[in-house]
């Protein structure tokens, strides 16, 4: 048992030694470094670890990305097409100026991680990674770690007034053993509103850390599109801390991947404030999708909902680790958790750890998970009407996934998404 | 039209025989009643004709203009013309109503070779037909019978078997959970229907919804078998005396 674990440190050492910083990082080596300790002290994770106890990190920290078909680049950037929005691009995890729009928009500040030393910008130096050091506890998040010690780009976005329009990332996956590392930090000031959008599988092998700090009585909508081919990876932390009467509303929507953990570490930090996170994953065949939430209530009357639903078949793996954790002294708490599985056949699972931690007398909390069939009596009455099996049962999963998607407020971003999951339904049925 | 004979049903799941020989037949141009106690089989008559699982026909056919329905897919039967109003209107969260129409109008099209109907057609014609039957455009949009009031679930599935145009209609106790206003309502739709190449099976334990919509022919089942036929003035001896008398009478 020693010895294995003595055996951690040399794969960091053998994972770091592969990566390299970006030009002019230096206003951040600070923070780098307290990154390192933190992941040298934590170690990768384990099969052994209890919040790895679900999925297998090995090929999420093994010292090379494996090599992986790339995607038709053409198929992702179409999403959103309808939406005016700020266009940014990265191929491979490398910012692409000619496809991306520039890199202005009314009400915020942005930067790259990469160019940010030449700008002055003081915030991000005491903002980068003090969100993911945050989220280091209860459970250690050592690929967050990773991320901010070792990140080679990203964005940094300061908003001081609500933008006209949206923020969407764009990813593309154009090399096959590419390795991508990136680091968004988002600082919303008081009562501003943004909305940020992503989309496209990113690199053979993605590890993303979204930093969100939200001021007092100010809005954050996500809307993420994971879809991918079949073998991407990827690991994706989202970090957020909320103000007071502050809102956070994040949809993620996933699709394919051999390995997916996505992990979400909310913190309602200030009165009255609200956050809701959803998703609604899509695996058909040798697919993994790991959904690791958790959701810390530490002020008076805030609300907080997770819906998650998941759709798997020939074989595949749905995961779901929630926790609601209301601090003492957190009253009148409202906090909700749904996760749900539509098995459309007897080889795939579900694995879910629904939890409730609560140190305070006066809250509402419920959490409930489910995994079952197509509803026959349902399937019947669609085709009593002349809709044939297979366009019914896709009719039925797109009711199932329902929920989660309601979740997103926008219409025409309802719609996208919409989209989306009906193309990979009609894709699959052919 | 629709042509049962010596129609013999076993529940799949337990050894027991709900039908035991039904023989029926419904012209086109035609209202048939099918009256008859609790447990005569009457629904599930409905549910083997439009092809629900869990049932094991063991003898006899049903034909609808000659076609073999007990050898077609669910939706192979609506495609060839056949409806069933549902007694208990299955809700589906997240389909828009108009969504699931379309979808189902186009699926039958396709199955008959025929164009689909485009998306302007489409709405010009449901918006007419909802008109007719009070339901409102912002019902057209909800999911389909989700928060529904038992009244407006019947007169959803009337507004289906309107944009369909099935040949062969059957519906199944309709006027169930319906108050006398709502139950008026579902008799128009059905009656503004009637037609000389359409049929209809009414399934209904009272006589009341025969009221609206008058049958040309009445059938009494009990235990699986049709035990007697009439006009509707059987309809009326029902609801005066019960089924007990006939029971006897036919022992």
């Amino acid at each position: 048992m020693m010895a294995l674990a003595q055996a951690r440190p040399p794969l960091i050492d053998a994972r770091i030694a592969e990566l390299r910083l970006p030009d002019g990082a230096a206003w951040s080596m600070a923070a780098r470094a307290e990154a390192l300790d933190r992941l040298r002290a934590m170690g990768l994770p384990d099969r052994r670890d209890e919040y790895w106890k679900f999925t297998r990190p090995d090929s999420l920290v093994q010292v090379d990305a494996p090599r992986t078909p790339v995607s038709d680049p053409a198929e992702g950037l179409d999403m959103f097409g309808d939406i005016d929005r700020l266009k940014i691009v990265f191929v491979d995890g490398i910012f692409d100026p000619v496809a991306s729009d520039e890199l202005a928009l009314d009400g915020v500040q942005i930067e790259r991680l990469a160019g940010a030393a030449q700008s002055h910008i003081h915030w991000v130096r005491d903002v980068y990674g003090t969100l993911e050091a945050r989220g280091q506890s209860p459970v250690a998040r050592p690929l967050a770690a990773l991320n901010t010690a070792l990140a080679s780009d990203g964005l940094l976005l300061h908003v001081s007034r609500s933008p006209s329009k949206p923020v969407n990332l764009i990813y593309v996956h154009n090399s096959e053993t590419s390795d991508a590392i990136l680091h968004h930090v988002i600082r919303l000031d008081p009562g501003v509103e943004l909305t940020v959008l992503e989309h496209g599988p990113a690199a053979a092998r993605f590890n993303q850390v979204m930093e969100v700090e939200i001021a007092a009585g100010a809005t954050f909508h996500h809307v993420r599109n994971q879809e991918s081919g079949h073998q991407q990876r990827a690991a994706t932390h989202l970090f957020a801390r909320l103000a007071a009467g502050s809102r956070f509303k994040s949809f993620t929507m996933t699709a394919n991947g051999v390995m997916t953990r996505n992990e979400c570490a909310i913190e309602l930090a200030g009165d009255e404030a609200s956050a809701h996170v959803a998703g609604a994953a899509l695996g058909d065949g040798n697919v993994h999708q790991d959904d690791t939430i958790l959701i810390t209530h530490d002020a008076l009357r805030c609300e907080s909902r997770q819906v998650f639903k998941k759709v798997l078949c020939n074989g595949a793996t749905g995961v779901f680790q929630g926790k609601i954790l209301v601090k003492p002294g957190a009253q009148k708490t409202d906090g909700y958790q749904i996760s749900q599985a539509l098995l459309l056949d007897e080889d795939s699972q579900f694995l879910a750890k629904p939890e409730l931690e609560i140190y305070a007398d006066d809250v509402i909390c419920s959490h409930g998970s489910t995994s079952g069939a197509i509803d026959e009596d349902a399937l019947y009455y669609l085709r009593a009407r002349g809709i044939p099996r297979k366009l019914a049962t896709d009719l039925l999963t797109l009711s199932f996934l329902a929920e989660a998607v309601a979740e997103i407020d926008d219409e025409g971003l309802r719609t996208e998404i919409n989209a989306r999951l009906e193309g990979w339904l009609a894709r699959r049925r052919g | 039209m629709l042509e049962i004979k010596n129609l013999h049903v076993d529940l799949e799941e337990e050894d027991k025989t709900i039908l035991k020989g039904v023989n029926l037949t419904v012209e086109a141009g035609k209202v048939h009643a099918i009256m008859g106690p609790n447990g005569s089989g009457k629904s599930t008559l409905s549910y083997v004709l439009s092809g629900r699982g869990g049932y094991r026909v063991t003898q006899g056919t049903a034909t609808l203009d000659g076609i073999d329905l007990l050898a077609l897919e669910p939706e192979e039967r609506a495609a060839a013309g056949l409806f069933l109003a549902f007694q208990y209107p299955v809700e589906i969260p997240g389909v828009g109503n108009l969504t699931f129409l379309r979808t189902a109008m186009n699926a039958q099209r396709k199955a008959r070779n025929e164009p689909e109907i485009s998306a302007a057609d489409f709405l010009k014609l449901v918006r007419a037909k909802a008109k007719t039957l009070q339901i409102d455009a912002e019902m057209l949009k909800r999911p389909v019978n989700v928060g529904f009031s038992g009244g407006e679930k019947k007169r959803n599935e009337i507004l289906q078997m309107a944009m369909l145009e099935p040949k062969m209609c059957i519906l199944d106790e309709t006027d169930s959970g319906l108050d006398v206003d709502a139950m008026k309502l579902v008799a128009d739709g059905v009656n503004a229907l009637r037609d000389a190449r359409r049929g209809f099976l009414v399934i209904t334990h009272y006589q009341r919804l025969l009221d609206h919509i008058k049958p040309d022919v009445v059938h009494i089942m009990a235990e699986g078998r049709i035990i007697r036929t009439g006009g509707p003035d059987l309809a009326l001896e029902v609801e005066k005396n019960g089924y007990a008398d006939i029971l006897t009478e036919e022992a």
